[in-house]
């Protein structure tokens, strides 16, 4: 269950996506979803479309398995639909009972809808396509300049880093426990909400418990080997931007340039 | 009781592209009053195996039967399953949950519906027999050392009055204190109490000095399937998929070597001291 996840997974295949520096792919999605709030006609949507596309395309990620992580967010996604639908004001297109569909309304609710596809996809493009280590070392330079205002930020890197390497154990660790459980024939399955809460007691207690002593094995371990902060600490594969991470940057900003113009231009 | 295992096959990951096959053509029958030795490198699919026994893992094709009935009709009582076939798992300590131990070994025959009465005495005996001092069944369970810890979780299968042990390296991690104490109890469960014992190892020394049956698995297959002695004469196959015999059974091979007429097939040290006692009077 928790494995058809594919929201925030990294997928391993080689493409040209996959090589770029992390970077570029953060600042890549923080454009992306900045072009999507910048949009307020059709034509920029399908600019934006025309890009997602070719970016899935150059990833090699089938477009399958994104979709898969898409699942999750359907409910949202409706009630956000619904609520735009019917409660903007504006020209009435169609009335019935106590709805009004307003022209504004459907044009607000389709663009919603897209809007909030893409940034799904736009982001699960970024963690399909960059390892959670990668992601992390990326976000700790990226946002090194943070450092000035006395942001602890290789530490904030750190955590995040610990935190997403400690989610497959956990959930390897929650699957043995479960079975300790049910071979003394504890029940997970069946039952009332409480019933259900409570059943829970006997798999979260031994969870919490190994979680803890798991966090406290891995600070002995890294005190051990000399650890302690960010600060005068070398990487073994520092990140260094080559000529295609350029070229992206590149890229990235002619696409947020025509997106503004043609929001600025086009009549629709 | 009985179970038989019928061509039992095991997939892990089906239909994706990390398919593997953990078990493979499994056909075994363990009888009353068995004590098995199962034993075989990591990765052979030793743990695999024994979570089909009580039903957590299903089998990919295969049948499973106990005492003649297949657990997988539909409407089987699994949970009833589960309390005939107490299932250790390794490292059972990290199951402890409840505020004491006494409670905590409440757990299992309470979830088999036995009354709170019924549980707790369940509880009290097989405290007893596990033998934890009496004055630590109201502690915290996380108050105990490692050893005593673990003796608390397998009263904590116990108490559901299995008529199977099944026991996933039981001995992991303790000192050879610890593994003796357990491997005792096992023992007496068995000759005292009729308790079919299943013990998965990959420590010969345990499995020979107290299994009256060893299986062998390598790569989801059973290997060997035979008294120790027959196991143990097979040093050269066993040494093939990363296994050895007791250290005893070398020294036996060497001395006879060497030209002192002794039995090469004893797997036990106390079998080694009377052949080699029996050897030097002859001698």
């Amino acid at each position: 269950m928790l494995r058809e996840m594919t929201l925030g997974q990294y997928y391993q295949v080689e493409s040209r996506l996959h090589r770029l520096d992390p970077r570029v792919k953060l600042m890549g999605t923080l454009v992306f979803i900045i072009s999507l709030f910048v949009s307020q006609k059709a034509v920029c949507y399908a600019v934006a479309t025309v890009f997602l596309i070719c970016m899935i395309k150059l990833s090699k990620v089938p477009f399958g398995y994104m979709v898969r992580g898409m699942r999750a967010i359907v409910m949202i996604m409706m009630i956000t639909v619904v609520f735009n639908l019917f409660l903007s004001p504006g020209e009435a297109l169609v009335t019935f009972w106590a709805f009004t569909i307003t022209k504004e309304g459907l044009r607000n609710a389709v663009f919603t809808a897209i809007r909030l596809t893409y940034l799904i996809l736009g982001s699960s493009l970024m963690t399909l396509t960059t390892t959670p280590n990668d992601l992390t070392d990326g976000m700790e330079k990226g946002l090194g300049f943070l450092k000035i205002f006395k942001l602890p930020v290789h530490e904030i890197a750190m955590m995040m880093s610990i935190a997403l390497r400690f989610i497959p154990i956990l959930l390897e660790e929650t699957d043995k426990i479960m079975k300790a459980q049910q071979a003394r024939g504890a029940d997970f399955e069946s039952g009332g909400l409480i019933r259900r809460a409570r059943a829970m007691v006997p798999l979260l207690v031994p969870l919490f418990v190994s979680a803890f002593r798991r966090a406290n094995d891995l600070a002995l371990a890294m005190e051990a080997r000399c650890y302690h902060g960010g600060e005068g600490r070398t990487k073994m594969k520092p990140l260094k931007y080559k000529a295609w991470d350029v070229r992206a940057y590149v890229i990235l900003f002619c696409y947020l340039a025509l997106v503004v113009l043609t929001a600025i231009v086009s009549p629709v | 009781m009985s179970i038989i295992l019928d061509h039992i096959n095991y997939i892990y990951s089906k239909g994706t592209s990390e398919e593997i096959k953990a078990l493979d053509d499994i056909c075994l029958e363990i009888k009353n009053g068995d004590f098995i030795g199962l034993i075989g490198h990591t990765g052979s699919g030793k743990s695999t195996l024994v979570q089909h026994l009580d039903g957590l893992l299903r089998a990919t094709s295969g049948h499973i039967y106990y005492d003649g009935e297949d657990i997988y009709d539909d409407g089987y009582d699994m949970r009833a399953l589960r309390g005939k076939v107490g299932l250790v798992f390794q490292y059972p300590e990290h199951q402890l949950f409840e505020e004491d131990v006494f409670k905590d070994v409440c757990f299992g025959p309470k979830n088999m519906g036995m009354s709170d009465k019924d549980a707790e005495l369940a509880a009290y005996s097989a405290l007893r027999s596990v033998k934890l001092p009496d004055d630590l069944f109201f502690v915290s369970p996380f108050e105990l050392s490692g050893g005593q810890k673990r003796r608390a979780a397998i009263a904590g299968v116990l108490a559901m009055k299995p008529e199977v042990l099944v026991l996933d390296e039981p001995t992991a991690g303790l000192d050879p204190e610890g593994r003796d104490e357990i491997l005792g109890l096992v023992r007496e469960l068995h000759d005292k109490e009729g308790i079919t014992v299943v013990l998965v190892s990959h420590s010969m020394e345990d499995v020979a000095d107290y299994a009256g049956h060893i299986i062998v698995m390598d790569k989801g297959r059973v290997l060997m399937d035979g008294t120790p002695k027959e196991i143990f004469s097979h040093i050269e196959e066993l040494e093939e998929i990363g296994l050895a015999a007791p250290r005893v059974t070398y020294i036996m091979h060497e001395l006879h070597r060497r030209g002192f007429n002794v039995d090469t097939s004893v797997t036990t040290v106390k079998e080694a001291v009377d052949s080699v006692i029996g050897a030097l009077w002859n001698a």
